[in-house]
């Protein structure tokens, strides 16, 4: 085993010669290196590092504990009223100064289809004063209240470019009069309100209906005049009876009363008989036909009195009574309408 | 026998409860090394039918999600020497792991690689009352096998039966149903030192770690290194470890003879610190850069820088050529071969049908090995590295690591053994009659 031996001659012989060496050149000896530590952890360690290494611990020690961190900091630096009076403070600059940049400025309001009333109404209802900021604007509610005028049906709000805010609103059109207790005021095609009105002469135009509830049933009743035809020049007015039918008023004092349900047939029926009877014409002031089954005409005073003195009956009196054929000499006769 | 089936239930309950929660820690304590695999077990369901992966005797069903090996302390011969210095390694190793792994692994099952173990083939038979073999006639005959006096203060580790037969017809790996008027069993039993064994559950308990399983490391490194066909054919496995070398043979995929010879690589490295008067680390690192047992004529002109930190300049630069190395490694390698020799002459090896031999254990990797154990103990050597298993790093899969895998795939596919059928019913009986008998007498 060569190499074993030091200073054998393998070493000896060897091609390369010791290095010579002094004996101050040697190598200095090798610092005492630190014992090394030992590699293990410690009990205490190897239970922490195991501790820790539990789901529920990470996670309050990875999120719950920097959360409490940050709440404590934040809670005491609040706790001051100072700082929390300038914190606020600074927001409140930095909302205020955003807000009022020229962009978002509104200086002008256009306002299209309304009438100067509504107009009016309409600038008085915006709660700020131009110019003022877009974000202080809230058209949702500036809508809402807009709606509340009775008088438009639909309003659009927007903010236009420029600072405009634009309002284009369309206005209810009134197609019916209705007279009530309280006076008279005009109401759109399905019976909103729109206006009041003086007098009936304000809109010769429109039909008038009346009575309570009328305005409740306004489609039919514009249903009732758009089928009258040809006795549209005879109807005054539409009256509303106990809230649920309808008796059409005509001039002379004559009367068609419709049923609460099929009043447009029942209508139609009527100027068919008229058509055909010129029932209208005749002296019969009330046209009853709530019951379809059983049309009922009333007569007036003068026809059955025509009747009757066909029959040689006594005539009747105004109040329904007949008149004693003795005393009905001294009354001037009749005044001779016989329809 | 009775306490050891207690304890083997409640290990594998606990080895249940820990694959329940998905993450279970193998630890394989070695002479000089103690390796830790920290497993991950996703159930099944992770592969597709479509991956073409199939069950693979559970070895899909987990993944190794952190390894760690660190040098072992206080082991002699595969046993624990000083109590304290394996508990800090075991700490160390169990530590790092779970730092790799990135979970708290609370189970842990470890292998034992010392401590003499025994093995024995025992034989039992009963008659079968209703001509068919029921799921109670296998745990009674494995009851009615007879038990040799194992010796004061011997455990079993493991007991599993190898072989049914019923009347005439042998070879049964699952005797139910079968009709026939006998059942006979064939069970191999080994036993270790129950104190060593003991020590070794005492160090795990003081890590804070609950002990889910217990397996001899001869045993689970046979099921790592050695391919399917060659436990069904019948091979040994040798495992160089370097305090015990590990002998396992198996046919049928059947361990039926362990033993472990208290020498191994460690003792090479002490014959080369004497040989050549060198300290034992620059001993290590000589036989693992420049060791070998085959001598060839290059290797008298290829000279070793010995090296080392005496501080004497003369000693330091020392050189010898590979030859010697090898002539100091080899008649060591060969003392160890001829023990294994004789171990597997004691285990009847060369009446098996098929005498396949394969190396494996850190030993393994001396260059020439497969020559001289070819020479020594038989023509069909191979050097086995472990069986791959999913997410194991490629540092982790050099021979030394084959017990730690080997445990892996015996906690994913764990073999049958004694203490899992169920206990007969007499033995229950006798059982709690004499547990009321004592407590009536302890309290009246």
């Amino acid at each position: 085993m060569q190499g074993l031996n030091l200073f054998g001659r393998g070493q000896a012989s060897g091609a390369r010669p010791a290095p010579v060496r002094h004996a101050p050149a040697r190598p200095a000896p090798l610092p005492q290196a630190a014992p090394r530590r030992d590699p293990a952890p410690s009990r205490l360690a190897y239970r922490l590092n195991r501790m820790m290494l539990r789901p529920l611990m990470r996670r309050l020690i990875h999120v719950g504990l920097p959360a409490f961190l940050a709440a404590l900091v934040a809670g005491i630096w609040l706790s001051d009223d100072t700082r929390r009076a300038n914190l606020t403070g600074g927001i409140d600059g930095i909302i205020d100064r955003i807000q009022n940049r020229e962009g978002f400025m509104v200086r002008m309001m256009t306002i299209e289809g309304a009438s100067p009333a509504v107009d009016k109404g309409l600038r008085a209802m915006l709660p700020v004063d131009l110019p003022a900021s877009s974000f202080d604007i809230d058209l949702g509610k500036l809508r809402e209240r807009v709606l509340m005028l009775d008088a438009v049906e639909t309003v659009e709000l927007r903010i236009k470019p420029d600072g405009v805010l634009s309002a284009v609103v369309t206005e209810r059109v009134p197609a019916v009069l209705w007279r009530h207790a309280r006076g008279i005021e005009l109401l759109d095609k399905t019976g909103h309100r729109v206006a009041s009105a003086t007098s009936r002469d304000v809109r010769e135009d429109l039909p008038i209906i009346a009575g309570m509830g009328a305005d409740l049933a306004v489609p039919e009743a514009l249903a009732l005049i758009d089928a009258a035809g040809p006795i549209l020049p005879r109807i005054r007015g539409l009256e509303r009876m106990g809230e649920r039918r309808w008796d059409l008023v005509l001039d002379r004092d004559q009367r068609i009363k419709l049923p609460a349900e099929g009043a447009l047939q029942a209508l139609e029926r009527a100027i068919a008989m008229d058509r055909a009877q010129s029932m209208l014409d005749r002296d019969i002031p009330v046209v009853d036909l709530r019951l379809s089954a059983r049309p009922v005409a009333r007569l007036g005073l003068d026809a059955q009195n025509a009747i009757r003195r066909a029959r040689g009956q006594p005539e009747l009196g105004p109040d329904g009574l007949p008149i004693d054929p003795a005393k009905a000499k001294k009354p001037h006769g009749n005044s001779g309408n016989h329809g | 026998m009775k306490d050891l089936y207690q304890g083997q239930r409640a290990m594998r309950n606990m080895r249940r409860q820990a694959m329940q929660r998905g993450v279970i820690a193998v630890l394989d304590i070695g002479t000089s090394k103690i390796a830790c695999l920290v497993l991950q077990f996703d159930g099944p369901s992770q592969f597709r039918e479509t991956d073409g992966v199939g069950p693979m005797a559970g070895q899909s069903n987990f993944r190794v999600i952190g390894t760690a090996h660190t040098r072992s302390r206080g082991m002699r011969f595969g046993e624990i020497h000083v109590m304290a210095e394996t508990e800090r390694a075991i700490r160390t190793v169990i530590q790092s792991a779970q730092k790799v792994a990135g979970v708290r692994v609370d189970h842990v099952i470890a292998c034992i690689s010392g401590a003499r173990p025994a093995s024995y083939g025992l034989a039992g038979e009963i008659a079968l009352s209703s001509g068919k073999v029921a799921e109670q006639d296998v745990a009674r005959v494995l009851a009615s096998c007879e038990v040799p006096d194992f010796g004061r203060g011997r455990e079993v580790l493991h007991a599993q039966p190898v072989n049914f037969a019923v009347d005439g017809r042998s070879g049964l790996s699952d005797p139910r149903e079968h009709a026939g008027g006998k059942l006979a069993c064939d069970m191999h039993v080994l036993t270790i030192d129950g104190d060593a064994a003991g020590n070794l559950v005492h160090c795990i308990r003081r890590c804070d770690m609950e002990l889910a399983g217990v397996a001899s490391a001869s045993y689970v490194s046979g099921l790592a290194a050695l391919v399917e066909d060659e436990q069904e054919l019948g091979a040994a496995c040798i495992d160089l470890g370097s305090g015990t070398t590990g002998v396992s043979v198996f046919i049928k995929k059947h361990m039926i003879f362990a033993d472990a010879a208290r020498i191994g690589g460690d003792l090479i490295t002490q014959d080369i610190a004497k040989g050549l008067r060198v300290s034992y680390s620059v001993a290590e690192r000589l036989k693992t850069l420049h060791g070998g047992l085959e001598a060839t004529g290059r290797d008298d002109r290829e000279m070793i820088e010995l090296g080392g930190e005496t501080g004497d300049w003369e000693t330091d630069r020392r050189r010898v050529s590979r030859a010697d190395l090898i002539g100091i490694m080899r008649p060591r390698v060969e003392e160890i071969l001829e023990q294994v020799g004789e171990i597997l002459n004691a285990a009847g090896f060369d009446y098996m049908p098929s005498r396949q031999i394969v190396l494996t254990g850190g030993g393994s990797q001396i260059p020439g090995l497969d020559a001289l154990a070819a020479r020594m103990l038989g023509q069909n050597v191979r050097i086995g590295r472990p069986l791959r298993i999913q997410g194991l790093p490629h540092n982790a899969t050099a021979p030394g690591f084959s017990s730690a895998i080997g445990l892996a795939l015996l906690t994913a596919h764990p073999q049958d053994e004694w203490w899992d059928f169920e206990m007969p019913a007499d033995q229950y009986a006798r059982g709690s009659l004499l547990r009321a008998y004592r407590w009536f007498r302890n309290n009246w």
